[in-house]
């Protein structure tokens, strides 16, 4: 590019070569400088040596254009290859709107501080009023009113319940092996190695079940809820349940819900059990004890009320993830990343709310006594 | 007239053993405006994924300009692609990126232009496609036809010589529509490109089309081809005129009223 003179009031840009986005955006700051420097009127251009162009040139003469209307002078275009002009025509066909160019975020710490706090009481907000409509929309299957399908509740029930077997038959044994593990070595110092059965059944039934199928739950049942409903979300299926005057939770949320509440006690059964026979392969390889010894020692351990509190819990953390699940999805923004921040959300959230429930149980357990 | 730019020879598409498309020979010339026209579920889509190398064919060859596509090593298929730009039917915009940032991704990737320098042809290029100003908005901020008009405005990022449009007026309105039919003519006129348009639409179809095929859902093949205005006038298949026409000319070639 070279800048001419071609009398005290016009200035001829020539371009020449090759003005491609490859090759690099040239900058027009010669031009504003001669611009700037009082007298040109018009500018012209000169393209006879320009052998190839693209956006690179029609993105250059852009700003060049800009640069000749805020100063008022003339811009001649004909000079230019007709392409390069209807394009630039082009661009400028549309004026801008006054009203929709975004400035960048200037508000103070403190206006943004006071602005987290009100979207956070916004959220607790809607947290509640999704509770609402779960508990009426219960409400109503327990009258029998709910438009549940029998057949959606089947497919989620195996979901939840047939499909996790595997995940949680690994996870519980090796739970039940490292409790053993853990207890050996202590125990062992006392000769008081049979008591490892007792350690880890109290502990399988009683926490170490409920808990850990609680998290592997949340971890793929509740992130698949939030992201299920989180698509349906974006792509409008729930809109069209509301529009054709189906409560979208009776239809969605329920059948997860209650799938969750008839799966998640029996997981945590079969957890339990899986945990002690983890333990048993410990303690009959490492430390001695028969199969027998152990099983009648964990058989003596284990009281009726050991075995309901863990159950219990499990229908309380059941419900829990299937809320957070499923909260966090109708939740959902209307992007495909709004579907991930949803589904990791809902893992969060469920698994704070399972140990937070865990906590109070402990304490409500210990103040009665069992 | 020109060389041709895309060729297409005996091309069969399948999904599995269910074949969708088979023995198509065509060829689109450089600089033309070329449409894939058809009923709804005619393969207009499925074609258009061949040709952008989305799905394998089960048999023949597409090729660009004298390079088979089809045959092509990987290395060769992404300096083809690289020409090519692709307008998919809702846009495609990556949501968690603003428009600017959407629009300068492929233009960070394969040229050597500095941040500032690809904001200034991101807001070019929205420019274009009239809309100055939105650099800083999400794909969910903007309505359905502003996404599929910056949708545009990515496909054309890298100057593409060929530009695939699915369905670019589908959803928006006969002025937004008219308007965008316009701009592929200027897009065409003014970069020199090669524009293949999968649409149904009458109205863009006679506006932008310079030579079109006509996909058929019954014997899954195309069954005419050549400038629609032509078609209307000369092809004697009921099917082709019944589509040309909107159904007013029945199958025995009678204009019905109603």
């Amino acid at each position: 590019m070279s800048i001419v003179r071609a009398s005290d009031e016009t200035v001829i840009v020539r371009l020449a070569g090759t003005w491609e986005l490859t090759t690099g955006l040239p900058s027009p700051d010669p031009v504003r400088q001669e611009l700037a420097s009082g007298r040109a009127r018009a500018v012209a251009f000169d393209t006879r040596e320009l052998r190839a162009w693209d956006s690179a040139a029609v993105t250059f003469l852009a700003r060049i254009a800009e640069a000749c209307r805020e100063r008022g002078v003339t811009l001649d275009r004909t000079g230019l290859p007709e392409g390069m002009q209807r394009l630039l025509r082009l661009a400028e066909a549309v004026p801008e709107r006054p009203d929709v160019r975004r400035g960048a975020d200037r508000r103070g710490w403190l206006e943004r501080l006071g602005a987290a706090t009100v979207s956070l009481a916004d959220a607790n907000r809607e947290s509640f009023a999704f509770l609402g409509e779960v508990t009426l929309s219960a409400a109503r299957l327990a009258r029998g009113r709910a438009r549940l399908r029998g057949q959606d509740l089947a497919v989620f029930i195996q979901e939840c319940g047939a499909h996790a077997l595997p995940i949680v038959t690994l996870i519980s044994v090796l739970v039940g092996m490292i409790l053993a593990f853990v207890g050996a070595v202590q125990l062992l110092r006392f000769g008081a190695q049979i008591y490892v059965a007792d350690l880890v059944a109290i502990a399988m039934v009683r926490e170490m079940g409920c808990i850990m199928t609680g998290i592997i739950m949340a971890g793929r049942t509740g992130s698949g809820f939030a992201a299920q409903l989180g698509t349906m979300k974006v792509t409008q299926e729930i809109d069209a349940f509301t529009t054709l005057g189906i409560p979208p939770i009776d239809f969605l949320v329920l059948p997860r819900l209650l799938a969750l509440l008839l799966m998640m006690p029996l997981l945590t059964v079969y957890s339990d059990v899986l945990g002690i026979l983890g333990g048993a392969v410990v303690s009959v390889g490492m430390l001695g004890l028969t199969p027998l010894q152990y099983l009648r020692e964990a058989n003596q351990a284990l009281t009726l009320t050991s075995c309901a509190t863990g159950i219990g819990k499990s229908f309380v953390f059941g419900a829990l993830i299937a809320v957070a699940g499923c909260l966090r999805g109708m939740q959902c923004g209307k992007s495909s990343s709004a579907v991930g921040d949803a589904a990791t959300s809902a893992v969060v959230t469920s698994i704070v709310w399972i140990i937070v429930a865990d906590g109070l149980f402990a304490v409500i357990f210990n103040q009665l006594g069992i | 007239m020109g060389e041709a730019h895309i060729t297409v020879h005996d091309l069969t598409l399948a999904y599995g053993d269910r074949v969708v498309l088979r023995d198509l020979d065509f060829h689109v010339e450089r600089g033309t405006v070329f449409v894939l026209m058809g009923g709804s579920g005619c393969g207009k889509s499925t074609l258009l994924r061949a040709l952008i190398g989305l799905l394998e064919p089960a048999a023949g060859e597409v090729s660009y300009g004298a390079t088979s596509f089809t045959k092509a090593e990987p290395t060769e298929r992404d300096r083809i692609l690289r020409r090519l730009g692709v307008l998919y039917q809702s846009g495609a915009l990556w949501s968690s990126m603003t428009l600017a940032e959407n629009i300068g991704l492929p233009l960070g990737e394969y040229t050597g232009l500095s941040p500032a320098e690809i904001r200034e042809v991101a807001s070019l290029k929205l420019a274009l496609v009239g809309l100055r100003g939105f650099e800083d908005y999400y794909p969910a901020e903007i309505s359905g036809g502003m996404q599929k008009r910056a949708g545009l405005a990515r496909a054309i990022a890298l100057d593409p010589d060929i530009l695939f449009l699915d369905e670019p007026s589908a959803g928006l309105d006969p002025v937004t529509s008219r308007l965008l039919d316009e701009l592929i003519l200027e897009l065409r006129d003014s970069l020199g490109a090669t524009v293949v348009v999968v649409t149904h639409e009458l109205p863009s179809i006679f506006t932008i089309a310079d030579d079109s095929i006509f996909l058929d859902a019954e014997t899954r093949t195309a069954i005419a081809g050549g400038p629609p205005k032509e078609l209307l006038e000369g092809s004697t298949d009921p099917k082709v005129r019944r589509f040309l026409t909107r159904g007013q000319e029945d199958a025995s070639g009678e204009t019905t009223h109603g």
